[in-house]
């Protein structure tokens, strides 16, 4: 549990960091810190596989790819860093409210939950393989024709720049 | 390690909170991109806490598919980012009222 | 008890990884000096030069350490002071963790103990070892940048492209090994490469797939920045790269970072290829040579055997990659750029749909 709330307090942090700070490059090293406090939290919940593709792929992929971004444009901590006043403050009521909701939604008991143990080998390699080349194996598919496009899209894009 | 399911399910809303507010706050598209990663974790959060939950494996599946996603969508809004950039030498949203084409 | 062992290996593991930093340090200086016909290293020695000979290894082992540390540590004017400090350690913990995956031995027993040699032993040690990979370019990038200086600028930009782009190559090499040998605990694949193919030659990983040894090298040699795709650091147009302004101890932690990546591919390439610890046709209980001759061996002896064995490969393969690294020169960085996408990467997704068709096509191809 001791390990579960400084997890917890990490990831808020590292959240709070990405928002709030001027600077792209800190706010990007706070959504590192947050996703790897993520990456923990799903080994804590018996989905170790999960956690290392999280690590691989947020960690070691996408945040870099912001990194490199920022680098490229060279990109100066904002003097502006917040939209006009009134939109801030809806923002602020917004995301009160959503946080509000959702944690009010999280107490509601569930249908079919806690059957007691797990079945085993759950969130092992094989357990996660099983699911997506079996029931899932047509979004497994789209998903593969989805990158295809990203990737296709992220040429064009680039190539119509220079 | 048994964590009762409502920690992560309150965390997860605290982030998404975070990472809404993010989104409406900034002016940086670039933050503003890593807001709306910020919240598709906190729905990844749900995912695997519910999947223990009621045991079934389609929860992390479901988060397997959010990731690849994820990735994509970064890739092609970071590639539309650069292209904005070159136009107008500035990352304010405001200023790409009018992207269009 | 069971959290003694674990600690012991877990010290086991760091201590020779720290050791072989500094052989590797001596070993680079000294053999680079025979690649290029110099002496090398031989100023400090020991009982004030009174020995015959001076092999310079008190330069390395305990000269240069002492020396670094005790230097200034000066942080430019202009820089990001945390995350100056910060970069070095970002970027030696993964290289670190990495070595707590690498299995080092079969098991030991011990007064009714059986311990698998390996200091953490995970399941999917395989994509551990990815994923830390994948995080080794922070140290690069956040030190490039917070140095607020072009050249290390320029290095750190360098070696974000070229690490992501490497990584693939990398991950699909190592995946044709997993589909290979149908398992992603680096352990279990040590262990299946202690069959036999008919009868007489080791199942290691060579053997099945030597496109996948090629791939996994080039690509681990470019995530570890050395010549010649050290262009993060090119010292001929940037000064030192990414760590251009950092000194002293934080430098040197940059610099052992360099030689636990040579390690790490050097490790990767035994345990993956090489069949890891295992010696050619020896069993737990001894050597069942193929003739029909087995000698029997005491249980002890046949772990020390494997140790040996490992750290004899590991050795081997650090030495193979000093050698390309003085031998060859540098890369142009589009060149670089090309090679990685356009011939790494097609190559790679070849051997894994070739892998993936003889798996499915021919079973009992693979030992499993």
């Amino acid at each position: 549990m001791i390990a579960f709330w400084v997890v917890a307090l990490l990831a808020i942090a590292g959240a709070l960091v990405v928002v709030l700070h001027r600077n792209p490059v800190y706010s990007a090293l706070g959504l590192v810190l947050t996703l790897f406090q993520v990456a923990v939290i799903f080994a804590l919940l018996e989905a170790p596989l999960l956690a290392l593709l999280q690590v691989i792929v947020y960690a070691g992929a996408i945040v870099v790819l912001f990194l490199f971004v920022i680098m490229l444009l060279a990109l100066e901590p904002e003097k502006r860093l917040a939209a006009p006043f009134p939109v801030a403050v809806a923002g602020l009521v917004l995301a009160g409210l959503l946080g509000f909701a959702l944690a009010a939604a999280s107490t509601v008991p569930l249908a079919g939950a806690g059957q007691g143990a797990l079945p085993a080998g759950f969130g092992s390699p094989e357990s996660l393989a099983a699911s997506l080349f079996g029931a899932h194996l047509l979004p497994f598919e789209l998903t593969s024709v989805l990158l295809l496009v990203a990737v296709v899209g992220a040429v064009v894009l680039a190539r119509r720049r220079s | 390690m048994n964590v009762p399911v409502e920690f992560p399910l309150g965390l997860a809303a605290a982030l998404f909170a975070i990472g809404a507010f993010g989104v409406v706050f900034r002016r940086s598209v670039i933050v503003v991109l890593m807001c709306v990663e910020l919240m598709l974790n906190a729905v990844n959060v749900t995912f695997v806490a519910l999947a223990r939950e009621l045991g079934a494996m389609a929860g992390q599946t479901a988060v397997f598919f959010v990731i690849t996603v994820a990735a994509a969508e970064v890739a092609v809004g970071l590639a539309i980012l650069l292209v904005a950039f070159s136009r107008r030498r500035t990352l304010d949203g405001d200023q790409f009222a009018s992207l269009r084409g | 008890m069971e959290v003694f062992f674990s600690l012991a290996k877990v010290v086991v593991a760091f201590v020779i990884i720290l050791q072989l930093t500094l052989i590797l340090l001596w070993v680079e200086r000294k053999g680079s000096a025979l690649i290029q016909d110099r002496v090398g290293a031989n100023r400090a020695n020991l009982f004030g030069g009174l020995l015959p000979f001076n092999l310079g290894i008190v330069n390395t082992w305990m000269a240069d350490p002492l020396k670094l540390f005790h230097k200034e540590d000066i942080v430019p004017a202009d820089a990001d002071r945390f995350l100056h400090w910060l970069a070095p350690f970002v970027g030696i913990v993964p290289l670190f963790l990495t070595f707590a995956v690498i299995p080092f031995g079969d098991v030991l027993k011990v007064g009714g103990f059986t311990i698998d040699l390996v200091a953490a032993p995970i399941p999917a040690s395989v994509l551990f070892v990815l994923a830390m990979a994948s995080l080794a370019v922070y140290g690069v990038v956040i030190g490039g940048w917070a140095s607020n200086s072009r050249w290390a600028f320029l290095g750190g930009v360098r070696g974000t492209a070229q690490m992501i782009s490497y990584e693939l190559a990398l991950g699909l090499a190592i995946v044709s090994v997993v589909l290979t040998y149908g398992s992603l605990d680096l352990q279990a694949i040590a262990r299946a490469q202690g069959a036999l193919m008919w009868g007489v030659v080791p199942a290691w990983g060579v053997f099945y797939q030597p496109v996948a040894l090629v791939l996994l090298f080039i690509a681990g040699m470019a995530e570890s920045k050395r010549a010649p795709f050290d262009l993060p650091e090119a010292e001929s147009e940037l000064v030192a790269g990414f760590f251009t302004e950092y000194s002293g101890s934080k430098q040197s932690v940059f610099m052992m970072a360099d030689f636990v990546e040579v390690a790490i591919v050097a490790a990767l390439v035994t345990t993956l290829f090489f069949g890891g610890w295992q010696v050619p046709w020896l069993g737990r209980e001894g050597f069942h040579f193929p003739g029909g001759l087995d000698i029997a061996l005491p249980s002890l002896v046949v772990t020390l055997l494997q140790i040996g064995s490992f750290l004899l490969k590991l050795f081997i393969f650090c030495w193979v990659q000093i050698l390309v690294r003085w031998s060859l020169p540098r890369m142009r960085y589009d060149h670089l750029m090309a090679f990685g996408w356009k011939r790494l990467l097609p190559i790679g997704l070849v051997n894994l749909v070739v892998t993936a068709v003889f798996v499915l096509a021919f079973e009992g191809w693979t030992v499993r």
